[in-house]
């Protein structure tokens, strides 16, 4: 009977899982670097989760996987993807940082190495069942299977060489506690994970405005041929830089002024974007989160101002 | 159009009386709620549902245990309540304002647990109630969820403590305020209903100027934003709050 109802399970869900297909496409952006670009939207059923980017770069030594998506079904086909280009094995994945579309894809590299800074594996350790449940409620099926699986392991910054990539790790913050960009000084590709956005909103559940804007001088200098972002597309610099500063700045500058007037939360969210905000995708509703991330600080600072 | 004749409707209820509730507008929310809401606490009174509440808040909560809003009826004259609520929540009255001598504003923030609707009426000169409203989308566990302050062990220590600032704003002068309190709903385990229930603004002789009754919904470390009107010539005021355990927490402003 149990077994029964277990075959039945077993059916149940496989056939959701075959069920979505995010058609996955490798975008080579420089020799053996791929990126999968997702969707600049927020989570929803149609897209499975996919608003993220992912990438990968096959070495001689084999691949090295920068984020794993947003859910098991999105890792076990970046896997089958990767495993259409090359036969090398994946030897390295990593996390950028604790956001979910970034790392909840590690269910499907059983066997490798999963490794990122010691502050996103704590932060993902610690995140709350309800940040699973939501995002199974905003995607549905897709999802089917995930769970949150921390990385094992913690990745030491600074370059390292992995067939023939030589691959530098910047332990940086701002947008979370710990945000890890990938530069790979061998190509001048660098993964900036969610450190820089391009004609996309930026997020800031965990912002820290200042820190982030210091950490995006720091990829600045690094003087990269090309940024590949978390969300948006890749291009050389400065585009992302300087987008992603302009808004941040943009930002903590309404959100003083806002608090130096007065204004309640709920009429900064109504407050209208400038143009350049106003292009950027989703603007509106992650504007209004951020409203809700931030400003308190800047409301408290204001009352307690003597 | 629609409004035009949503008001019409409701002038046809205050003209024929009792009779006329069939006549009543239907709840533009559609909420399953609504009936009983408006006999609870709008005492089944006439109500319309017009512009003459302007209610900002957002489209869906990014932080279940801080929903702000903010509802203006400055455009409707004189007015004697402005209440709040959420017809969807355990506990949906959030609060009940009198704003007596000061502007028909108020601002709050409260605890969402599920989607719901957020209405903000305001009762005119003319016994007529001004309803405004929009659904509020949620990912859950607002009210059912401990205060954070549980999670420190000194914040018995700063219960009560207060900050203000005033604004002037378009001739008027802002008032906000908030005060330290962890507003349990009594829905979490094990921890009691404890909350501020009525937030008074006096004039420093002790004279009533406008009167806040708030409800559990209210989130955590109430911050509270209402308005003096132009005319309101006053060199202080003093705010004070009192909670369900009988504490009285009072906070003198210089204007
Ligand atoms: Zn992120």
């Amino acid at each position: 009977m149990i077994r029964g109802i277990a075959f039945v399970l077993v059916l149940l869900w496989s056939g959701l899982a075959q069920a979505f297909d995010y058609g996955l496409k490798a975008v080579e952006v420089a020799p053996e670097t791929y990126v999968v670009i997702g969707a600049m939207e927020h989570f929803s059923r149609q897209n499975g989760g996919n608003i993220v980017n992912t990438g990968f770069i096959v070495t001689a030594a084999g691949v090295v996987v920068i984020d794993t998506g947003p859910s098991l079904l999105y890792g076990r086909q970046l896997r089958a993807l990767i495993g259409g280009i090359t036969d090398a094995p994946v030897v390295l994945a990593v996390n950028t940082h604790a956001h979910p579309d970034h790392y909840l894809g590690n269910g499907a590299f059983d066997g490798v190495p999963i490794a990122a800074l010691a502050g996103t594996r704590q932060a993902i350790a610690e995140a709350p069942p309800a940040l699973l449940d939501g995002i199974y409620r905003l995607v549905g099926d897709a999802m089917a299977g995930t769970q949150s699986v921390p990385p094992g392991e913690t990745l030491a910054p600074g370059l390292r060489e992995v067939g023939g990539h030589r691959l530098e790790f910047l332990a940086l913050g701002g947008h979370t506690g710990a945000d890890l960009a990938v530069f790979d000084r061998s190509t001048g590709v660098l993964f900036a994970g969610d450190l820089a956005f391009l004609d996309r909103t930026p997020t800031t559940p965990q912002a820290d405005l200042d820190h982030w804007l210091a950490a995006l001088e720091t990829l600045r200098a690094l003087k990269p041929a090309l940024v590949v972002p978390g969300h948006g597309p890749p291009a050389p610099p400065p585009a992302a830089f300087d987008q992603t500063a302009d808004y941040l700045r943009w930002l903590r500058r309404v959100l003083a002024e806002a608090a130096a007037q007065g204004l309640d939360a709920a009429e900064v969210m109504a407050l209208p974007l400038p143009p350049a905000v106003a292009a950027l995708a989703v603007a509106p509703a992650e504007f209004a989160r951020s409203v809700i991330h931030l400003y308190p600080a800047f409301e408290r600072a204001m009352l307690s101002a003597k | 159009m629609i409004t035009r004749r949503l008001l019409l409707g409701a002038g046809a209820a205050l003209s024929l009386g009792p009779r006329a509730r069939a006549a009543e507008p239907a709840d533009p929310l559609q909420s399953i709620s609504w009936a009983e809401m408006r006999e609870q606490f709008l005492g089944g009174g006439p109500v319309v549902f017009d512009d003459g509440v302007a209610l900002s808040a957002p489209s869906s909560a990014e932080d279940a245990l801080q929903v702000p809003f903010l509802a203006d009826a400055g455009k409707l004259g004189p007015v004697t309540r402005l209440v709040a609520f959420a017809d969807l929540n355990p506990i949906p009255l959030i609060l009940d304002y009198r704003p007596g001598a000061l502007a028909p504003l108020i601002a709050a923030r409260f605890k969402i647990q599920q989607a719901t609707p957020l209405r903000v009426a305001a009762l005119d000169a003319r016994g007529l109630w001004h309803v405004a409203g929009q659904w509020v989308d949620a990912m859950g566990g607002g009210c059912t969820a401990p205060a954070l302050a549980h999670g420190t062990d000194d914040w018995t220590a700063h219960l009560g403590e207060s900050e203000a600032r005033v604004f002037a704003r378009d001739g008027r002068r802002r008032l906000r305020v908030s005060f330290r309190h962890p507003m349990d709903t009594g829905l979490a385990a094990g921890i009691p209903a404890f909350f501020i229930e009525r937030v008074t603004v006096e004039k420093p002789d002790g004279s009533l100027l406008g009167a806040l009754e708030t409800f559990e919904p209210v989130s955590e470390n109430p911050l509270l934003t209402v308005e003096l009107p132009a005319a309101l010539a006053l060199p202080a005021v003093v705010i004070r709050a009192r909670d369900n355990n009988g504490n009285v927490f009072r906070r003198p402003v210089t204007l």
